[in-house]
């Protein structure tokens, strides 16, 4: 505990009633390891970006590295693919979002209630979430969206058979490949919603739905009034969260549509990707990168507000 | 809903879902059971549990038919309409491990588990120093721990590129497993700060009368209240670790690759390996498939990063 240096006496000898600073640095050195790591491996990155973003720098170009000012912001924000980049982040974040949140929220609904095989069927809704995106994705792309031996376009034939005629050739991916990204994520997604949100409906204190019960509100209103305001938080929670995660999407792109057709799925992340190690555009790259966390730090600001209103009650000790 | 006193009731209990809401904000103090414990929770009318199993087994198809078609021969697996009932076979596992899935398993399991246990060495005494005896402006660095989860990875993957080629790390399994500690720092320290705040001062306080050591402070009185914070930290760090892709793909070339870059060699692939590619899809999820599903509720706090007990 006491590996850190403290640069004054010991505690015994110093007085008591205010914390000396041999004392304070007794309490601080724990948390050192732990802040100084996070301050070298984390702050000096995005030093290293912001610096990056200033330069002409191009390795297929090399010796050709020179001071750009504010030129690749130029870049970025005129640049056509990035514009599409951002729009496509945003259809992609936001429609995963409310689609989870939404599913998320009847499966936990649905799941509130006792009936037989509960547990199981719990167990069994997690299991997308914990499939590896990587290989949930290729499972989307190749097992399911494949036009001639996928189970989608399967599933049609057979039926198509039962009525004696043939089934559908559709190729999934490249005719609807935003939806076709979106439901694969939305499908790990849905399991991370509804944990959360099914952990609000339990800690919705069972004495004041009888409460309601007695006093004569039906399912609905108890529903509408009551629980919905309880799950209020929870899911805000549910959605930031899936949010900053869903918002750095890479494998989900990168595996089923390569960004394309065109690039008609190029998120910023995979936009990115392509001009570091693809176009290996070195400063527009981390300009683009700058951009990113700015964003970012607009979403968070929102999110660290809405944390520190779950976190208030604690602070008193 | 058509009852004369609708507008009164709800306004009601309106009033009483205001006046519940008000004194707990964010944990409710009494909670209802778990939802495995069968006895507890309205019981479901059979139209209810029906819907129930109709959504789950229709979210759950896409893994069973991964699994089924893991174990069918590749010609069979490619059948349209789907062969569903054609002979099982464990070709697939059998040539995967004679195909060397092997040490990418086991690079991914080097850069978990030691990230994880990275992870605990610093954030443990971090959250003692953050909730027991908190040093001053503890929420600024609680928050500050937070916002270096919200910088986008993909804006520092080109420096952390550089530096690392810079100092001749690259393709090095331990160079992922300095930059998935610091992926999963803040969550280690948001969860188990979390736990450790619901030490009671008071038995800290009589332990400190008694003339208890820190050693048998730590050890009776804050490690049976932690235990369960380190296991939930530890699933939720194991599992973001064993995914992570992009890290891994671009400072990774051929000794140190990890089981998801493994899996990106079927992005393109062509012609009959739909079996082999479920099967190796399930190989690499396994684990955490396993430590999810055996710890369901910790999965809940630290996803919730604490904040969902």
């Amino acid at each position: 505990m006491t590996t850190a240096l403290s640069p004054a006496a010991d505690p015994e000898t110093t007085a008591r009633p205010t914390p000396s600073s041999g004392g304070k640095w007794r309490r601080r050195a724990p948390l050192l390891p732990a802040l100084i790591f996070a301050i070298i491996v984390t702050q000096l990155p995005f030093l290293a970006t912001l610096v990056l973003s200033t330069l002409h720098w191009n390795i297929l170009r090399p010796g050709e590295r020179s001071f750009a000012g504010l030129s690749n912001y130029l870049i970025v924000f005129t640049d056509n693919r990035l514009r599409a980049a951002v729009v496509n982040t945003i259809i992609l974040t936001v429609s995963v979002v409310l689609l989870s949140a939404l599913l998320g929220l009847i499966l936990a609904v649905l799941l509130d209630r006792r009936f037989p095989g509960r547990g199981v069927a719990r167990t069994l809704l997690i299991a997308p979430f914990l499939v590896m995106p990587v290989a949930a994705a290729l499972l989307w792309k190749h097992a399911i969206y494949n036009p001639t031996y996928g189970l989608l376009n399967g599933i049609l034939n057979g039926v198509a058979h039962l009525f004696g005629g043939e089934g559908p050739t559709i190729d999934w991916v490249s005719t609807f490949p935003m939806t076709a990204i979106v439901v694969a994520l939305v499908w790990q997604w849905t399991p991370f919603m509804m944990l959360i949100l099914l952990a609000g409906l339990q800690s919705q204190p069972g004495d004041v739905l009888e409460a309601a019960k007695v006093d004569g509100a039906n399912g609905v209103q108890t529903f509408r009034y009551m629980t919905l305001p309880h799950l209020r938080q929870y899911l805000e929670l549910a959605g930031l969260l899936g949010t900053v995660y869903i918002v750095q999407t890479f494998d989900h792109v990168f595996t089923i549509t390569q960004g394309g057709p065109g690039s008609a799925t190029t998120n910023l992340p995979y936009e990115i990707y392509l001009t570091t190690f693809r176009k290996y555009e070195y400063g527009e790259a981390s300009a683009a990168g700058v951009v990113v966390v700015i964003g970012t730090i607009i979403i968070a600001t929102y999110s660290l507000r809405l944390i520190s209103s779950l976190f208030q009650e604690e602070v008193g000790r | 809903m058509s009852a004369p006193n609708t507008a009164e009731v709800t306004s009601e209990t309106r009033a009483n879902a205001d006046a519940a809401d008000a004194p707990q904000p964010a944990r409710a103090t009494r909670r209802r059971k778990k939802v495995d414990d069968a006895s507890e929770g309205l019981r479901a009318g059979p139209i209810w549990a029906f819907l129930a199993w109709a959504l789950t087994i229709l979210f759950f198809l896409p893994v069973a038919w991964m699994v089924l078609t893991s174990f069918h021969r590749e010609v069979d697996a490619a059948k349209n309409p789907p062969a569903v009932f054609a002979p099982f076979t464990g070709e697939q596992y059998g040539l995967l491990f004679s195909r060397d899935v092997l040490p990418f398993l086991i690079n991914s399991a080097t850069a978990s588990i030691v990230s994880t246990l990275l992870v605990l060495a610093l954030s443990v005494p971090a959250a003692y120093a953050l909730s027991i005896k908190p040093v001053e402006k503890w929420t600024d660095v609680m928050f500050f721990f937070l916002s270096t989860k919200f910088l986008p990875p993909i804006a520092a993957l080109l420096p952390v590129y550089l530096i690392v080629k810079d100092i001749g790390m690259l393709d090095n399994v331990y160079t992922l497993v300095i930059l998935y500690t610091s992926a999963n720092l803040p969550i280690a320290v948001w969860m188990m700060r979390s736990f450790l705040a619901e030490v009671p001062v008071e038995m800290l306080e009589a332990a400190s009368v008694d003339g208890a050591g820190l050693v048998r402070t730590l050890r009776e009185i804050v490690a049976p209240v932690v235990a369960p914070g380190i296991a939930a930290t530890s699933l939720i760090c194991f599992i973001f670790s064993w995914n992570e892709l992009l890290f891994a793909r671009v400072l990774t070339a051929t000794v140190a690759q990890t089981a998801p870059v493994f899996l990106t060699g079927f992005v393109t692939s062509q012609g009959l390996f739909l079996a082999k590619v479920c099967a190796a899809s399930i190989v690499v999820s396994l684990p955490v498939l396993i430590a999810g599903f055996a710890a369901q509720d910790k999965l809940v706090q630290g996803l919730s990063l604490g904040a969902v007990k």
